[in-house]
């Protein structure tokens, strides 16, 4: 280790101003980082780990500050250095993976265009082989057909295939850091674990120098050398994943250690013999068509479930699984092209909008991201209440003592009535969500991927919150969800979809730990930090 | 593609129609009566002339037919070309557009060209400089562009331009130097609407992530400015410069008053006031395909601007 370190931060301190007030993003950070190794800043949102890595980039909004400290990147201080030398940094030393694939190219350009740009500015100029250096990237970075990917724009990619595309983009200047701002949070489980290995070992190769950026500690304990943890800006751990995995000294780490469900299925009684099925879909399938097309897209086929009151069945699967429309064909949003479901004993397959209306009491929905999901205009009141008022059952007095009852149901203060969606926090709207959905006292409730927007601490929360509904209400649930680590945590029944089929279905217990299919095991496999549950100690 | 282009030239066809017909029962509704205008057009009085000779006047112009009668008359030779006859200045109403549509069209023409070019220009410039206070002043400037009322600004410039400083002939319809005053008077509305979209669309994709993506791989401010921003700031614009072609005509019509310019507009209010059908009619039909030509090739532009949208059916 005797050539000075690539990045070298130094008492760092960053503030935003907004509105007249001053809020510290970074206290006092220091940290180095050598050529070649894999560093992960941990932390979950607000902790700074964002702030630091446009810092490092240079690429601090209007609004930020840098109050004091060093940053040294390849030996030139950003948090001093000029327009000009913090642009001659960017793309040829230091480059970034950007967190959301999905919207960080630019729609109105070929992917193959996005690449030369940045090829271009590493070489200065346009140059003869460039546009096979294009292809050749889009090899390296695992595309199929690159002579065809070059040509197509950012829509005609898949959620993975785009932030391979960015990866690319990140290598086209030969950089000698990347900075990966939580790099696959925005894709499916099988996907991430497969563009993380690509990554590292594309890094390794050339001896890139990777900073991951990240909420997730247990996939950071899988990928980095070396960990920090922050927390409200300030570093809080710097250690190694094994010391983090033995046993960490810090309280904050192991909460969220914690926090993060375990993989281990839960034991819990199955329904009662007899019982019969509160919701249950019999060979249902459906198919899609596609203009211009003769056959049709199967988006799912032949599945049968059974719900049963207080239990909770858990649909698990990917993107392109067919698990959206199994809930969409549930909830009557869908009719299905083939098999009956039926609600409390009743066929409801051919209902009209109108005939299913009296069951939408029953059967309610939480939706995935809790940001988009409350109107901004609604107030917390305006919202819970919303289902009640729509369907005349309460009015007056009575419908504030309900919201009063419901919003202290899921354990918010009765304050928070009066409040606007944009002045809660990603775990208090989803709270607000699940307080509504709970409005009409259903007996079904469907959990579209409910936490999948949190924070892992936040997750464990919300996931305590519904575990303890269940057992005072009796509710059932059907919990659709990629993580598999979630769906550990709370189903009895397990169902496995892959492309529209039922690859694997039955209890939790049984298909969590004895999983038939390799699909199934390909998905246990694949849960971040699924690693540590293999390690000798119980964390 | 071409299933696409037949179905838009049906509705641009049934657009024309439908405005030709509107147009035609809301004159006819209006008070007043015909033969009377155009008596006292060529300097007579209805009254002076017997019940008698009426009769043979209105049954010569063909106005003794009822209302659905004439209306077809008039829409199936119009199908064939024929527009009629002007009733105040008889003349065929073809004749009079072939005379002032140039006139017209080199205004609007030009007018669309410069309030482009200012409403962009400025957003581009507002977009780019980094100075708060100057920003701010550019960011307020397009309020200013469409609260002044066109005749006010006219009248500004004319004071200004043409009796001040002497550039520009204050009014007439020869040459180009007669053209500038007018068409900035008529830019001016339409390039601060742009201005103003163009900024918020600025400001919009200034967030996109997209854009910390094109300054992560080492771009300059103007390169991605240039080659990330604008084209998707843009696209909003792109349909409101179909919308805002509309203004354009009945800015013309205030525009060529002030500037007294025989253009269509004039033509226009002229024949609104002596309830000549006809020209009326004509001009509305050829202002009404104007504005579907623009905006068929304002749809055509889209796919290319942005790859997301397809005219032709897509598999996804």
């Amino acid at each position: 280790m005797s050539q000075p370190p690539l990045i070298e931060v130094r008492d760092l301190s960053v503030s935003y101003r907004f509105a007249g007030q001053q809020t510290q993003a970074i206290r006092g950070l220091s940290f180095s980082l050598q050529q070649g190794e894999t560093l992960a800043i941990v932390g979950e949102s607000g902790s700074g780990k964002s702030t630091l890595a446009n810092a490092l980039l240079g690429l601090l909004p209007g609004n930020a500050h840098i109050d004091q400290g060093e940053l040294r990147v390849a030996g030139v201080d950003v948090a001093k250095a000029g327009e000009r030398a913090r642009r001659a940094l960017r793309g040829r030393t230091v480059a970034l993976v950007p967190q959301d694939p999905m919207v960080s190219l630019n729609p109105t350009l070929r992917v193959g265009q996005q690449i030369a740009e940045a090829l271009q500015l590493a070489h200065r100029r346009r140059y003869p082989a460039l546009d096979s250096e294009v292809l050749e990237l889009l090899a390296q970075v695992g595309l199929d057909e690159p002579a065809l990917r070059a040509r197509q724009y950012p829509h005609e990619l898949s959620g993975g295939m785009r932030q391979r595309v960015l990866i690319a983009i990140a290598l086209a200047g030969d950089p000698r850091l990347i900075i990966a701002d939580e790099p696959t949070s925005a894709l499916d489980v099988t996907v991430q674990r497969r563009i993380l290995d690509h990554l590292q070992r594309l890094v390794a190769e050339r001896g890139i120098s990777l900073l991951i950026i990240t909420h997730d500690l247990g996939m950071a304990c899988d990928r980095a050398d070396r960990l920090l943890v922050m927390k409200h800006g300030e570093l809080v751990e710097h250690a190694s994943p094994r010391q983090v995995l033995w046993g960490s000294q810090q309280p904050y780490t192991r909460d969220l250690l914690n926090a993060a469900p375990a993989f281990v299925p839960r034991r819990r009684p199955g329904p009662p013999a007899g019982q019969a099925p509160l919701l249950r879909l019999s060979n249902v399938g459906k198919r899609f068509a596609l203009p211009g097309q003769a056959a049709p897209f199967t988006a799912l086929h032949d599945l049968s479930l059974d719900v049963y009151a207080g239990q909770t069945l858990a649909i698990v699967g990917e993107s392109g699984s067919g698990k959206s429309t199994a809930l969409r064909i549930a909830l009557g949003l869908e009719a299905p092209s083939e098999g009956r479901v039926e609600f409390a004993g009743e066929d409801v397959t051919g209902y009209s909008w109108r005939a299913f209306r009296p069951l939408r009491r029953r059967i309610q929905l939480v939706q995935q991201n809790p940001f988009a999901a409350l109107d901004p205009r609604f107030t917390v009141f305006d919202s819970i209440v919303e289902p009640l008022v729509s369907f005349g059952l309460l009015k007056g007095e009575a419908l504030e003592q309900k919201a009063r009852d419901l919003i202290s149901r899921v354990q918010l203060p009765v304050q928070f009535l009066d409040r606007l969606p944009k002045e809660l926090s990603g775990g208090q709207r989803q709270r607000v969500a699940i307080a509504r959905a709970l409005a009409l006292e259903p007996e079904v409730l469907l959990l579209d991927e409910p936490v999948s927007a949190l924070d892992v601490s936040v997750q464990a929360q919300i996931l305590a919150l519904l575990e303890a509904l269940q057992r005072d209400l009796g509710i059932a649930y059907v919990l659709v969800s990629h993580d598999l680590a979630v769906v550990a945590s709370m189903a009895d029944q397990v169902l496995v979809l892959r492309r529209g089929e039922v690859v694997e279905q039955g209890a939790a217990l049984q298909v969590l730990s004895q999983p038939q299919s390799s699909y199934t095991r390909e998905l246990i496999a694949a849960i971040p930090g699924y690693s540590r549950s293999v390690l000798p100690v119980a964390v | 593609m071409k299933r696409y282009l037949i179905g838009r030239v049906g509705q641009a066809l049934l657009v024309l129609w439908g405005a030709y017909t509107i147009t035609y029962f809301i004159l006819y509704l209006l008070p007043g009566d015909t033969l009377a205008i155009m008596l006292s057009a060529s300097g007579m009085e209805a009254d002076g002339l017997s019940p008698e000779d009426l009769a043979k006047a209105r049954a010569y112009y063909g106005l003794d037919r009822g209302l659905f009668e004439q209306y077809f008359d008039l829409l199936w030779r119009a199908v064939h070309g024929d527009l009629g006859q002007s009733l105040s200045l008889g003349r065929p109403v073809t004749a009079l557009l072939a005379e002032r549509l140039p006139q017209t069209l080199a205004l609007a023409g030009l007018a669309i060209v410069l309030s482009l070019l200012g409403g962009v220009g400025l957003a581009y410039l507002t977009a780019y400089l980094q100075w708060r206070p100057l920003k701010t002043a550019l960011t307020r400037l397009p309020s200013l562009g469409f609260s002044v009322p066109v005749f006010w600004m006219g009248l500004l410039l004319i004071q200004v331009f043409a009796f001040g400083l002497g550039w520009f002939p204050a009014t007439g319809s020869q040459g180009f130097a007669s053209l500038v005053l007018p068409a900035v008077t008529l830019a001016i509305p339409s390039a601060a609407v742009y201005a103003q979209v163009l900024q918020r669309g600025f400001q919009g994709v200034w967030q996109e992530p997209y854009i910390a993506t094109a300054f992560a791989k080492g771009l300059s401010r103007a390169q991605v400015q240039a080659r990330h921003g604008l084209r998707n700031a843009a696209l909003p614009l792109l349909t409101l410069i179909g919308l805002q072609v509309g203004n354009t005509v009945s800015g013309a019509v205030l525009v060529e008053t002030i500037f007294s310019r025989n253009g269509v507009g004039r033509l226009a209010q002229e024949a609104v006031l002596r309830q000549d059908i006809p020209v009326v009619l004509a001009v509305v039909a050829v202002s009404a395909a104007a504005f579907v030509l623009v905006n068929l090739i304002v749809d055509l532009l889209y796919p290319w601007l942005d790859p997301r949208i397809a005219h032709t059916a897509k598999v996804s």
